[in-house]
């Protein structure tokens, strides 16, 4: 268990440092001019070249991304090239918005698809045709458009919700909930209808299986034999639809940020990538990366306790 | 746009089923689907109105007007204008050739990508299979936002770059499938075949894997057009997509902008991406059960109805009021499943039993006979489309048929004991057997834990266990199939039942284990005063064990007999036949050829209870 954990840290490492670095090259791909966009149209030829030299540009690719690498191993993630603040402040900023929607959208996802997915399995008939026939649907609403139309309706119309803006947990709890229920349902929409059908599906599986009736046999109550046993043996085909739904979510954060003026990760990057601010764009490709990784690792443990051989193997 | 990164093709319908080759007829039966026609019907309109944007509209999608801004639908601007006074429908009309293009920009590039390399990967496998695999999972886990943002920024706003690249990250998706039904396939035995005669790689892949991989290709194919739709608004309505084109993720980021002024402008743009999107999810799905890939997963229905079989024209053979002692009676005892074209198939056509406590009874047959069905209508344990009857259905002078699902729960397992055929498959494999032992026990006994766990060691060194600390400590997977039986004898008598239901219960076995596990039952017998049932078509089984014989032949008991008798003087052709048939080939393990052919024999079952070894 502990080689197979060891093992599965390096390669989140390695995914790290591969996605880190081919953001790097790919930043350096196009000839546009960092340091004139930096100091805009006025600057003389003079002052872009000291720019330059002071951004380090001046000097081979191979040399500056073994720097980068070299200090973001010493946990230097630089400077913004705009605002020379550093990036892991900047970062850490921003972090617990995109963290408290993605996180919440993530928790909501769990809960609502198991209860739908076993529902669905387990009673039929019309409850079951009509979960799969709304999650078709939900499935082709883009979030942002849920979005917008939940901040209409609950935010404009019913004035329950704040329709803009996030409230820091530690300001007012109450209020940072409220701040991310709008945004958290409206990104977790999509995923619900993902992974409730997944559990439906492999929850039906389980049914079918010869040791379901020997529960049964047993006189087991029915509660039991689902809701233990059945759901137990369905949870690792749902876990990892819904740790590709995490990294979907992440995504999906960032456009969702946008439509309720959230100022997390997303709008940094969106504005970063946009400015073609290099080492803050990469500090965020790091992060999210990072996130990932843990996600996985938590899922890889959830798998292993779920699943005994593969605890073993 | 739940789906930024590749979370399978899914969508709400996973496609990672390995599919068969298609089928031919496939069209046909896709367009005898209502949802399928209808889904296509859009799609096709939408590629129309597209295609015929310039004749449909005369209005420029681009072209704003400042002053005739947020303009009313009807007039000149049939669908009104928006924000900076660009004409909705044009908008509408033009944009539906961004999404159209969009999307098959990405499943050209990703099946460009996903294909080839799934295949090669699939038949080769080795460290190509690595490599490709590797990479694969490395862009699943890359959040696919932040490499659309980088590389946009870099190489400037086009929307069809960035569906170019999200067809890159995506193309794992096509890889994992294709990979998958190419696995599957090499191992086949017409794979090898034509690998023995001679035919070269390249012959093999077009003639036999490539066949195969084209109906779940298809089915990903319409799903990720889907996809592409909701990715793609998603980068227009950040504002990326390509500057001075119409399309429908920029109608709504201009709608965002006037959302208080004119919500309105969310509805045309919004309604065009869910239909369309919901139009390819519906084709894909149409196009699975057309090309029957996966299988369509059967419906569960809620509980088993006692409905009264149809009529057989086949009366039910008389048989006489069983004795008042009797732990077990069941009398015209019918079982029939609905199939698809509405008719019904009866299993069990009218069978009679009765069985004094400490007597066996053997319930003898050939796959089909409806043996196993018998014993599962006793349980109460048929899958949930049976329909049962019966006239008589008593256990200890209770009739079975009038308790509720509940109380009926409340007697199995206490009083009334089943023994699976497989062993490995009937314990729950994420489970320690000692929890999978104690759980009924305390449910039924009240015992605590630590009572329980006492008692079932006890149990398993009853059942012949050397070291029931270890075994009670285990996970299914870590015992042999004769301990795993013996687990769950074990499991079956735990609560003391006075009925015992074996279906099989050393089939799965071997030999010498055979031997002892039927000692072992015989013992138990003995000592708990069991009555039992014991499904079998093993006739060594019945010789061994059992008092009495009942043979089945079609759903119907042909014979019953005591067992000496039985063997000495089989009375009805068929027994003679059975018994002829194992003497020839003894010890019998084998299935039986069947004798005629049932053109009744059910479909296979929900659940693997069609009887008869597997």
């Amino acid at each position: 268990m502990l080689l197979f954990l060891l093992r599965r840290i390096g390669a989140g490492i390695a995914l790290v440092w591969v996605a880190a670095t081919l953001v790097f090259f790919l930043t350096t791909l196009t000839g546009s001019d960092p340091a004139r966009r930096i100091l805009g149209p006025q600057a003389g030829p003079d002052e872009i070249a000291a720019k330059t030299r002071e951004l380090g540009l001046d000097r081979p690719v191979l040399e500056r991304y073994w720097d980068w690498f070299t200090s973001a191993l010493r946990g230097d993630l630089g400077a913004s090239w705009f605002t020379n603040q550093p990036v892991s402040r900047l970062v850490a900023d921003a972090l617990p918005v995109s963290l408290s929607l993605v996180l919440a959208a993530i928790v909501l996802t769990a809960a609502v698809s198991i209860v739908l997915g076993v529902v669905a399995a387990v009673r039929g008939g019309w409850l079951d045709s009509l979960l799969q026939g709304v999650s078709i649907v939900a499935f082709a609403v883009p979030n942002f458009l849920i979005g917008m139309v939940l901040a209409l309706v609950f935010a404009v119309q019913l004035g329950i919700f704040p329709a803009l803006g996030y409230t820091p947990f530690g300001e007012d709890p109450g209020r940072w909930l409220a701040s991310i229920t709008l945004p958290a349902v409206a990104l977790a929409i999509g995923a619900i209808a993902t992974v409730a059908t997944q559990t439906r599906g492999s929850m039906i599986d389980v049914l079918q299986q010869d040791y379901v009736r020997t529960l049964r046999s047993r006189g087991l109550p029915t509660r039991s034999v689902l809701l233990k046993h059945a759901l137990r043996n369905a949870a690792p085909a749902s876990l990892t639809v819904l740790s590709l739904q995490f990294i979907a979510l992440i995504s999906g954060a960032v456009v969702i940020e946008k439509v309720f003026g959230l100022n997390g990760l997303g709008e940094r990057a969106t504005a970063a990538a946009g400015q073609g601010d290099v080492p803050l764009v990469l500090g965020i490709v790091v992060l999210a990366v990072v996130v990932v990784v843990a996600v996985n690792l938590l899922l890889d443990l959830a798998l292993g306790w779920l699943n005994p051989k593969v605890r073993l193997a | 746009m739940s789906v930024l990164s590749d979370s399978g093709p899914a969508g709400p319908a996973p496609v990672d089923a390995v599919a068969s080759p298609p089928r031919q007829g496939a069209v046909r039966r896709l367009l005898r689907s209502p949802v399928a026609v209808v889904a296509l019907v859009w799609v096709l309109l939408v590629a129309l109105l597209a295609a015929l944007a310039p004749l449909l509209t005369s209005a420029s999608p681009t072209a704003s007007q400042i002053t005739n801004a947020l303009a009313p639908m009807g007039g000149a601007n049939l669908l009104g204008t928006d924000g900076i006074g660009r004409d909705v429908l044009a908008q509408l009309l033009y944009g539906a050739r961004t999404s159209i293009v969009g999307g098959v920009i990405v499943v050209v590039v990703s099946l460009a990508l996903g294909l080839p390399a799934g295949i090669v990967a699939g038949y080769y496998r080795g460290r190509f299979d690595a490599v490709a695999s590797w990479i694969a999972n490395l862009l699943m886990a890359l959040p696919a936002i932040i490499v659309l943002l980088v590389v946009l920024a870099q190489f400037g706003r086009s929307t069809e770059l960035g569906m170019a690249v999200f067809g890159v990250i995506i193309a794992p998706g096509v890889f994992r499938l294709v990979r998958a039904s190419v696995l599957a396939v090499r191992e086949e035995l017409f794979v090898d075949a034509a690998r023995v005669s001679g035919l070269s790689d390249g012959r093999i892949m077009r003639r036999h894997v490539l066949p195969v991989v084209i109906a779940p290709t298809v089915i990903q194919a319409s799903q990720l057009l889907g996809i592409a739709i909701v990715i793609q608004a998603g980068l227009e309505f950040l504002g990326l997509g390509s500057p001075n084109q119409a399309s429908w993720g920029g109608m709504l980021s201009d709608a965002f902008q006037n959302i208080y002024a004119e919500p309105r402008l969310l509805l045309f743009p919004g309604l065009a991406i869910v239909l369309t999107v919901t139009a390819f999810s519906l084709l894909g799905n149409a196009l699975r059960d057309a090309l029957g890939v996966g299988g369509r997963m059967p419906r569960v229905r809620r509980r088993a109805t006692v409905v009264a079989a149809p009529d057989s024209d086949v009366p039910a053979p008389v048989v006489s009021e069983p004795p008042g002692d009797a732990l077990l009676a069941v009398q015209d005892l019918r079982v029939s499943y609905p199939k698809g074209d509405g008719s019904v198939s009866e299993v069990v056509r009218g069978v009679s039993l009765a069985l004094r406590r400490g007597e066996v009874l053997g319930l003898v047959g050939e796959s089909g006979s409806g043996k196993s069905q018998t014993a599962f209508a006793v349980l109460g344990l048929l899958p949930p489309t049976a329909r049962t009857s019966a006239e008589r259905l008593t256990f200890d002078g209770t009739d079975l048929q009038r308790l509720s699902p509940a109380e009926r729960n409340r007697l199995r397992g206490r009083r009334i004991g089943y023994i699976p055929q497989e062993p490995m498959s009937n314990l729950v494999p994420s489970f320690r057997i000692g929890s999978q032992l104690t759980e009924p026990m305390r449910h039924h006994l009240g015992l605590s834990r630590a009572e329980a766990r006492r008692r079932a060691l006890d149990l398993l060194a009853r059942v012949g266990i050397q070291d029931p600390g270890r075994v009670f400590d285990s996970y299914p997977h870590e015992i042999s199939g004769g301990m795993a039986q013996r687990v769950l004898i074990a499991g079956a008598v735990s609560c003391d039942p006075e009925l015992l239901i074996a279906d099989e219960p050393t089939t799965a076995l071997d030999v010498t284990v055979q031997a002892e596990v039927l000692d072992l039952l015989r013992s138990l017998v003995a000592e708990r005063d069991l009555g039992v049932v014991l499904v079998t078509h093993d006739f060594g089984v019945v010789a061994d064990l059992c008092d009495t014989v009942a043979v089945m032949q079609e759903g119907r008991i042909v014979e019953e007999a005591p067992a000496g008798r039985l063997f000495d003087a089989p009375e009805h052709e068929y027994t003679r036949m059975l018994l002829s048939s194992t003497l020839e080939n003894s010890p019998s393990r084998q299935d039986l050829p069947p004798a005629v052919p049932d053109p009744d024999e059910p479909e296979p079952l929900p659940l693997s209870s069609s009887g008869g070894p597997r």
